[in-house]
């Protein structure tokens, strides 16, 4: 019977109770993208600077959620400031993989090929770990990684 | 505000629900998500389960014993729903899957066959999803109107403007009781004003035929949905009120067996009512549950079922007000006799899903989420709340429980 305490680890409520990153960039030059999970309210408003070498140059984050939703957003935003696109791109299989998600099931497509994690160093990240034992809470620590893909996919366009 | 003595010891009710004896986390269950769906007594479960063991077969179609008793046994719960809310005549009580299908029947079959582009419908901005979403379904179709009662700051019904409002209106459809805000409305005075502006009258009373006696002559209403299993029945089954002369003009909502006199190659003519509008097999277990539910709630009595439900909301908002001050925030009116028993609440700027998390540690059952009721919640400038609900088989203690929970949720989330 998984506990409280392998949902809400210490690092989580931290980044809960101090989220990192937050606010607002000018837009433009940033791109500013939306996410919603549609079951809970939750909302994350993303703004997004990449660089000429298509390297993460600033992040902010704004919305409202609960704490695995707003800690996994914060997590996120200080480990993909100053990636490249494509180490972001390692990165967000990492932790999906870690969520038991397959790569298309977010998207409603069903597949049953398990995601290659890449060979990434998650750090913080590996505290959402204990989310899996509570499916219904996965949505909430992946909002902010698809909202992130979605506006890297928008900003490269 | 003093309220009468409660008539109902909920901790000794509690016996007759096995699930209320299980644990959960190694702690007792406290269940307090009833306005979501209610729990069983023991007299459903063996009605249910002395159908399927004892006469199971199908019914208005067999001649021999078991099939005639099964349909017996299914008649017989309709009279019970029909007493039970008052209704003239066993024609008028329609069995549907829940009280979803209930609306959508309405909507559909009355809808279609009275409404035009432009024609009005009013509603009201504290509608659960099932009594907007087959509107809106009409004004895809149709191209009809929506027209919506406001709410004041306490979350009731602002009817300064409801003649405005149902001027030239078809369709009065508005919840006698909101499943957020625990508001209860006034439905006499709404189906008057709508038989005076010559509208008809469609009322959701999930929240309130499980809670309060119900008599639709006295409440006036034309047509009355409601689900079973939020009033101690099983899920699979809901119910239509409609009153016989519209339910006869009406055409029928889903084709099939059962519904028809006849079937030619070149159409059909349908049964009479309630028939006519329930197509293929119906859910004969539910129905017969539905009906062990309805004499269970008899047995009980409707009158102490809500006089216990207010004292139980009156020590509801008190404690939790007492306990925590200013760190909550009760949605909905704050005189019990104005709602039900369902408290949405906001509490020390927490996430209700972390809220409900915890709670769920200690045993205690709340929902969690928009309730079905997104322009509400939008209203109320809010994605999402708790919401705790109480029935007959609720007590002070499991009040209490919540409390100490909340207590723990807060000292966990600020520590």
């Amino acid at each position: 019977m998984p506990g409280l305490e392998d949902l809400y680890r210490e690092i989580i409520l931290d980044h809960y109770r101090n989220p990192r990153n937050r606010g607002e960039l000018e837009t433009p030059p940033a791109h500013r993208v939306e996410g919603f999970n549609p079951l809970c309210g939750d909302e994350i408003v993303l703004y997004l600077d990449l660089d000429a070498d298509g390297r993460v140059a600033d992040i902010r984050i704004s919305g409202q959620g609960c704490s695995i939703s707003q800690s996994s957003a914060s997590m996120m935003s200080a480990a993909v400031k100053g990636k490249t696109v494509a180490e972001i791109d390692d990165l967000t299989r990492a932790f999906k993989a870690m969520m038991s998600i397959h790569e298309n099931s977010l998207e409603g497509a069903e597949t049953t090929e398990p995601i290659e994690s890449p060979d990434v160093k998650l750090g913080d990240l590996e505290a959402l770990r204990g989310v899996v034992k509570f499916p219904v809470r996965i949505k909430c620590a992946t909002l902010a990684w698809n909202t992130l893909a979605q506006g890297i996919e928008e900003a490269s366009a | 505000m003093a309220v009468a003595a409660d008539p109902i010891d909920g901790t000794r009710l509690k016996e007759q629900f096995p699930l209320l004896s299980r644990d959960v986390h190694g702690k007792k269950i406290v269940y307090l998500d009833s306005a979501a769906t209610s729990q069983k007594p023991l007299a459903v479960l063996d009605a249910m389960d002395d159908y399927y063991r004892t006469i199971n077969s199908n019914v208005h179609r067999g001649v021999y014993m078991i099939a005639e008793e099964a349909t017996n046994r299914m008649e017989i719960a309709r009279a019970l729903v029909r007493d039970f809310i008052g209704a003239r005549s066993s024609s008028e009580i329609i069995f549907t899957k829940n009280a979803t299908e209930s609306l959508n029947l309405v909507a559909q079959s009355w809808g279609r066959a009275n409404l035009v582009a432009g024609d009005v419908v009013v509603l009201s901005h504290m509608e659960h999803h099932a009594n907007i979403v087959p509107w809106h379904m009409l004004v895809a179709e149709i191209g009809i109107e929506l027209r919506w009662i406001p709410l004041d700051s306490e979350g009731r019904l602002d009817l300064t403007n409801l003649d405005t409002l149902l001027e030239g209106a078809k369709v009065l459809s508005v919840t006698a009781m909101s499943n957020v805000l625990g508001t209860m409305n006034p439905v006499r005075t709404l189906t008057d004003a709508a038989r005076k502006a010559g509208a008809i009258s469609i009322i959701d009373g999930c929240q309130s035929v499980p809670h309060s006696a119900t008599n639709v002559q006295e409440i006036g209403a034309d047509f009355l949905a409601f689900s079973g299993h939020k009033m101690c029945g099983p899920t699979g089954v809901g119910v239509l009120y409609g009153r016989e002369e519209l339910l006869e003009a009406m055409p029928p909502f889903l084709g099939g067996g059962e519904m028809i006199r006849d079937v030619r190659l070149d159409g059909f003519t349908t049964n009479d009512l309630p028939w006519k509008f329930e197509a293929g097999t119906p859910a004969i277990a539910e129905v017969i549950g539905l009906g062990a539910a309805v004499e269970w709630l008899n047995g009980v009595g409707m009158d102490k079922v809500r006089a216990h439900e207010l004292a139980l909301t009156e020590y509801t908002i008190s404690t939790l007000h007492e306990r925590f001050g200013d760190r909550i925030n009760i949605h909905g009116p704050s005189s019990p006799l104005e709602r039900g028993g369902v408290f949405s609440f906001d509490f020390d700027g927490l996430h209700p899903h972390d809220i409900s998390q915890v709670l769920d540690q200690h045993a205690v059952c709340v929902r969690a989420g928009h309730h079905c009721a997104k322009p509400l919640m939008k209203l109320l400038g809010i994605g999402a709340t708790a919401r705790a609900s109480v029935y007959v088989y609720n007590d002070t203690a499991d009040i209490d429980a919540l409390a100490d929970a909340l207590d723990a949720t807060g000292a966990f989330f600020t520590l």
